[in-house]
């Protein structure tokens, strides 16, 4: 993945064969329609690869395979979409000195910590999928009406949810976002911006080779102040979440979000560390993009 | 016009006062011996010339003062005034005064009992409420009487044993009241609105500023009168009156923690935007374009009480409002002679006549919006259905109506009419129902009739809708959450998960 090796003088020893980041949608991986890049380079500016930059059209296209594989999604057992989940964790641990790597080698993360980060990031993912079959218990109930009907409350997926995940915390930050909003059943587009955007793209392979359904998880690597104009006004966009204290980019979204009555949850991005914190996990980040639906039926003869 | 296709449908015997002729479908007769008396009840409370907004526990003049109609006669009612930036103002600093000094911290346990007492004393005051709100409103004395006041006096007493017990509510976070909330409520249930907003802020531990609407304030004003006897602290719940300009000051006063709105999807957006980027919480609670959907295994009398329930409760004027009928093609037929048959018992007339059925429009703008809607209907091509009974002379009046031939372009297949007006289509199989029932911006209640429990599990979950009646519709209880999918709005108001717009939940 970086340049090939020059002796001082004379041929390479080996010519590594170099990756192109492509971005994940619909389970393929596809260059963008704009056929632009964003160098990816390394903390000394040396560069590491060219890394797709996803255009309107792109993200067009993302939607639309979230829509499309979002009912498939949501109607999968509990327990089916749990295991899938668990698999990510197998799948991320498995690949562990790749992420390592990457984050050392073109995030400038010391050893320790991007230990720290993949780990933080296994046991993340770990933590949300055994919620898969659980939350509904939590989040639901059956409401004692007074008159005589069966009636409760469930917890369903909002459908198609767009994340604009952490610019700070490369991977812990994008698994915190993008985990809690698969769990109930919806699927996501993740327009994954900041310094370092290949994790996201290795994570990407990480999720298509662990049983997710194509669709369910699309990753865009871009811009955020270039596609959050679209995200916030997409007619088939549900919901949004963005995790940046910028108030220009939180009135932008939240304005266009009002054209459908998108539902929109704003958080702040904090430090690297502090997304590591087991505390940043909640059952109330799987809760804020669920929909309570409740459902009555009289008990009688 | 094309007369063929207005089908008028004929009241039964006595329904209406008048002998008509006998509907082709087997009913139970009683002839024209029987007619109705009039039953009307009386109202023995004195209502005032004018009433003030109700700031900091007491009773406040103000300007721009404007009527409010009873829209079964015309004749006004009281006077309220109209708050400007300065009243909201002084709203909302009593509101925050009451919130920092008492209220955030006063025990729940002692929130709980002051919540206690006023569902107590609605109760106590219940038929007095009834006729002021069957008086302002229009909507007929037996359902303020026996579905609205009842509801509004439950819901208290639902929320006073929440204030005490909110650890328990959310696991595994830690909870605390989120500020002021400023609250703008609609005309069709002006009580129950009311209670929906002011029941769970409270027992939450916020403070709230409310503005009733314009063409319904007047029992918001025996609600003061209730907190103040009740014992709420001072500023705990302030009331502005006013319309549309009133209520976006208030949504939009930088002192609010916390917007709740119920109302169109239109103001909703409006509101939606202006709060962009504050950092403000919000609820929504709009329009609705609810299917009730009967199947062929459906047990067809009940699904036609629920078919009236679902669109000629409350004049139609129901955000979750059955107001699309999705029937099963090969009983369509059936179904529709049953439901003619049952209209023609419908009685519409005197609200404070408790064998009215359907009251009076809230408003001359609503009747001209319906009348408007129902001119497209029959303008695209639907064949129109309607009760042939007669109306008072004065008052906003609307035969229930129904079209058939209706399609999806229609306007009134896809827009919000508010009013005793039912579109009626059909399909053929489950899947075409629930692509029918979807195919709308709103999300808000759905009904589904049908004998089979396997199906009625499958069809409610496929509905993109917030609230779902299984062989029932436009049941209400403070202990169900109610709230919509899509641009019908977010959040819920109700049961436990309706403590959540109210509390800033960690962890």
């Amino acid at each position: 993945m970086s340049a090939a090796r020059r002796k001082r003088s004379g041929a390479p020893e080996r010519v590594p064969v170099a990756k192109t980041y492509k971005l994940y949608v619909g389970g393929a991986f596809v260059r963008s329609e704009s056929g632009q890049t964003s160098r990816q380079t390394d903390p000394e500016g040396r560069f590491v690869a060219n890394v797709s930059k996803a255009s309107r059209k792109d993200f067009r296209d993302a939607v639309r395979a979230a829509r499309a594989a979002q009912g498939g999604w949501a109607r999968k057992s509990a327990f089916n979409r749990s295991q899938i989940l668990f698999r990510i964790a197998e799948t991320l641990e498995d690949r562990r000195s790749l992420f390592e790597h990457t984050l050392v080698e073109q995030g400038g993360f010391a050893a320790a910590e991007a230990a720290a980060e993949v780990s933080s990031a296994v046991d993340r993912v770990f933590w949300y999928a055994g919620w898969a079959d659980k939350f509904t218990q939590v989040l639901g109930n059956v409401n004692p009406v007074a008159s005589p009907f069966f009636n409760f409350s469930m917890p369903e997926p909002m459908g198609v949810v767009v994340l604009l995940p952490s610019l700070r915390s490369p991977l812990v930050g994008l698994v915190s976002a993008i985990l809690p909003a698969i769990v109930s059943g919806n699927t996501v587009v993740a327009l994954v911006d900041g310094e370092l955007l290949t994790p996201a793209l290795d994570l990407g392979e990480a999720i298509a080779t662990s049983d997710v359904p194509g669709g369910v998880v699309n990753i865009l690597t871009g811009r955020h102040a270039e596609l959050l104009p679209h995200a916030a006004a997409h007619m088939d966009v549900d919901a949004v979440g963005l995790w940046s204290a910028d108030v220009g980019m939180r009135t932008a979204l939240q304005t266009a979000a009002a054209d459908n009555v998108k539902r929109v949850r704003v958080h702040d991005d904090p430090e690297r560390a502090a997304w590591r914190d087991p505390a940043a996990e909640s059952l109330y980040r799987i809760d804020e993009f669920v929909e309570i639906k409740t459902a009555w039926h009289p008990i009688g003869t | 016009m094309d007369a063929t296709k207005l089908h008028a449908i004929d009241p039964a015997p006595g329904a209406s006062g008048g002998a008509r002729s006998i509907p082709d479908v087997r009913e139970l007769l009683f002839g024209d011996l029987w007619p109705y008396a009039p039953a009307p009840e009386r109202n023995v409370w004195p209502i005032a010339e004018r009433y003030g907004h109700f700031l900091d526990g007491e009773f406040v003049d103000g300007d721009g003062w404007f009527a409010s109609v009873n829209p079964a006669t015309e004749e006004v009612v009281t006077h309220v005034p109209t708050a400007d930036a300065k009243v909201v103002d002084r709203a909302v600093k009593a509101a925050r005064s009451a919130y920092e000094t008492c209220w955030r911290d006063m025990p729940g346990a002692e929130r709980g009992k002051i919540l206690y007492r006023i569902g107590r004393m609605i109760q106590e005051r219940s038929r007095e409420l009834a006729v002021l709100e069957s008086i302002d409103n229009g909507k007929p004395i037996k359902e303020s009487r026996d579905v609205d006041v009842p509801l509004v006096a439950a819901h208290f007493l639902y929320y006073a044993g929440w204030a005490d017990k909110l650890r328990y509510a959310f696991p595994g976070a830690s909870v605390a009241p989120i500020g002021v909330a400023g609250q703008v409520i609609p005309w069709n249930f002006p009580l129950l609105m009311a209670a929906w907003k002011i029941a769970p802020a409270l027992a939450a531990g916020n403070t709230v500023v409310i503005k009733p609407a314009e063409t319904t304030p007047l029992t918001m004003t025996r609600l003061c009168e209730i907190f103040v006897e009740a014992g709420l602290p001072p500023g705990v719940v302030n009331v502005v009156h006013g319309a549309g300009a009133t209520g976006k000051l208030l949504v939009e006063h930088p002192g609010i923690d916390k917007v709740a709105f119920t109302g169109s999807t239109e103001v909703g957006k409006l509101i939606q935007r202006a709060l962009a980027g504050t950092g403000r919480r919000l609820t929504l609670e709009l329009g609705g374009k609810g299917a009730n959907i009967v199947f062929d295994d459906a047990p067809l009398d009940q699904a036609v009480e629920g078919i009236v329930a679902g669109i000629w409760f409350n004049q139609g004027h129901v955000c979750c409002a059955g107001s699309r009928l999705l029937v099963q093609e090969n009983v369509a037929d059936a179904l529709l002679a049953k439901l003619d048959e049952r209209m023609a018992t419908l009685r519409v007339g005197d609200p404070l006549d408790k064998n009215t059925d359907i009251g009076a429009i809230n408003s001359r703008a609503q009747l001209e919006k319906i009348d408007e809607l129902v001119a497209a209907g029959r303008d695209e091509g639907a064949d129109m259905h309607q009760l042939a009974c007669p109306i008072p002379e004065r008052g906003f009046f609307f035969r229930p109506t129904y079209f058939t031939g209706v399609t999806q372009s229609h306007r009134i297949a896809r827009e919000e009419i508010f009013g005793p007006v039912l579109a009626v289509q059909t399909f053929r199989t489950p899947d075409e129902a629930v692509q029918l029932a979807n195919n709308t911006p709103y999300g808000l209640s759905a009904g589904i009739w049908s004998d089979k429990g396997s199906k009625l599990f499958s069809i409610a979950g496929a509905m993109r809708a917030g609230v779902v009646w299984g062989n029932t519709f436009n049941a209400f209880d403070p202990g169900s959450p109610f709230g919509g999918y899509k641009e019908s709005g977010f959040g819920r108001e109700g049961g436990r998960h309706g403590l959540l717009p109210y509390l800033e939940v960690t962890g």
